[in-house]
C-alpha cells in the first residue's frame, strides 16, 4: 500500500506522517511536492497539518490553489481516500472538498493541548478501528479550529452522519465544557457525502505509539490503512 | 486603477477579536463604541481603465481568493 504525504511550503507534520505510515504502520509512503499536477498510483492522498504558505490571508486560502489540489480533487472525486489533518483540513475546507470554513478559536488563543473526541461514525474507512461513541485522547495545535458552516448544510451534515468526530469530556460527554476553540456543534472532524474525504483537526500522529504514552490516534491511521485495502487504487493525471 | 478592498465577518458571524477590543475600549471609557468587527484591508494596482471590467475582475477576485464568502463579507471602491 502506497501513501502519498502532499508537502506544502509550510507544511510540518509531513515527516510526523511518513514516519508513523511508514515506520510504525509499515506501509510505503511517497512524499508529493505540492508542485506536482499528478499523483502517481497512491492508495490515500493525506494533507498533513502546518502553516502552508504562513496561513496568509486564511489559513489554506493559498494552498488550495497549489497544481497539486487539482490532482487531489480528480482523486477524491474518483473515490480516493484523503485524510486532512489540521492545516490539511483547513486547505480541505477552502478547496470545497468538505462543506463549511475555519473562524478563529473562540478564545482567540492557539490552543496546543489534548483535548477528548468522540467517534461520532465508526463506519468510515477512517474510523473503522474504533468503537461506535468511542473517546479517543488526541493533541490539537492551532489558532482557527473554530468551525462554521450555515444551518441548512449542518442539518445535512448531522442527517448523513457526516460528523466524524466531535469534541468532548474525557467520560464522553459533548458539552460546551469539552469544546475547546467554540466549533459548532462540537465538530472536530467532518467527512464528505462519500466518506471517503475526512478531514480533522485533532493531530492522529501525534500520538500513534504507546512509547509516547498515548497511541489512541493510532485507531484512525490503521483505519485508513485498512480502508485502503477495501478501496480501489487510484491514479491521476497524465 | 486601484482597488480598495475590505473584507470582514459576516454579520451574525461572532467576530472574537472584535469582542475583545470592544471589550477594551469599554474599559478605557470608550462607553458609546459597541459592534466592533474587524476585518482586512487589501489594496492593489490594476492595469485596467475600463471601470466596468475593473469591477467584474475585483469581485472575481473576491469571490475565488480574497473572501470565503461562507464567513465573510467584502466591499470595495475602485479609484
Amino acid at each position: 500500500m502506497n501513501i502519498g504525504v502532499v508537502v506544502f511550503p509550510g507544511s510540518n507534520c509531513d515527516h510526523d506522517c511518513q514516519y508513523i505510515f511508514r515506520d510504525v504502520l509499515g506501509q510505503d509512503v511517497t512524499m508529493v511536492w505540492h508542485k506536482e499536477a499528478s499523483l502517481t498510483r497512491l492508495d490515500a492522498v493525506i494533507l498533513p497539518g502546518g502553516f502552508s504558505y504562513g496561513d496568509y490571508l486564511r489559513t489554506g486560502a493559498i494552498a488550495r490553489f497549489s497544481p497539486v489540489m487539482g490532482a487531489v480533487k480528480k482523486y477524491a472525486a474518483d473515490g480516493g481516500l484523503v485524510l486532512g489533518i489540521c492545516n490539511g483540513f483547513q486547505i480541505l475546507l477552502e478547496a470545497g472538498l468538505l462543506p463549511g470554513a475555519m473562524l478563529r478559536n473562540q478564545s482567540l488563543h492557539f490552543i496546543c493541548n489534548d483535548v477528548h473526541v468522540r467517534v461520532e461514525n465508526a463506519a468510515t474507512p477512517f474510523t473503522s478501528a474504533c468503537k461506535p461513541s468511542q473517546v479517543l485522547k488526541i493533541p490539537i495545535a492551532h489558532a482557527d479550529g473554530n468551525y462554521y458552516t450555515d444551518p441548512v448544510t449542518l442539518a445535512g451534515l448531522q442527517a448523513n452522519a457526516q460528523i466524524v468526530l466531535r469534541y468532548c469530556t474525557p467520560d464522553g460527554k459533548v458539552t460546551s465544557g469539552g469544546n475547546p476553540n467554540g466549533s459548532l456543534d462540537n465538530i472536530a472532524g467532518v467527512c464528505n457525502a462519500a466518506g471517503n474525504v475526512l478531514g480533522l483537526m485533532p493531530h492522529p500522529e501525534r500520538c500513534a505509539e504507546s512509547v509516547l504514552g498515548n497511541d489512541d490516534g493510532r485507531l484512525i491511521l490503521a483505519s485508513l490503512v485498512e480502508g485502503m485495502k477495501k478501496a480501489k487504487p487510484q491514479t491521476v493525471g497524465e | 486603477m486601484k482597488a480598495k478592498i475590505h473584507v470582514t465577518l459576516k454579520q451574525g458571524i461572532l467576530d472574537p477579536q472584535g469582542k475583545a477590543i470592544e471589550h477594551a475600549l469599554d474599559m478605557l471609557g470608550f462607553k458609546r463604541a459597541a459592534n466592533v468587527r474587524v476585518g482586512k484591508y487589501m489594496e492593489l494596482d490594476l492595469n485596467q481603465t475600463d471601470r466596468a471590467k475593473a469591477e467584474a475582475e475585483v469581485k472575481a477576485m473576491c469571490e475565488k481568493l480574497l473572501a470565503n464568502t461562507i464567513i465573510e463579507e467584502y466591499r470595495f471602491e475602485l479609484g
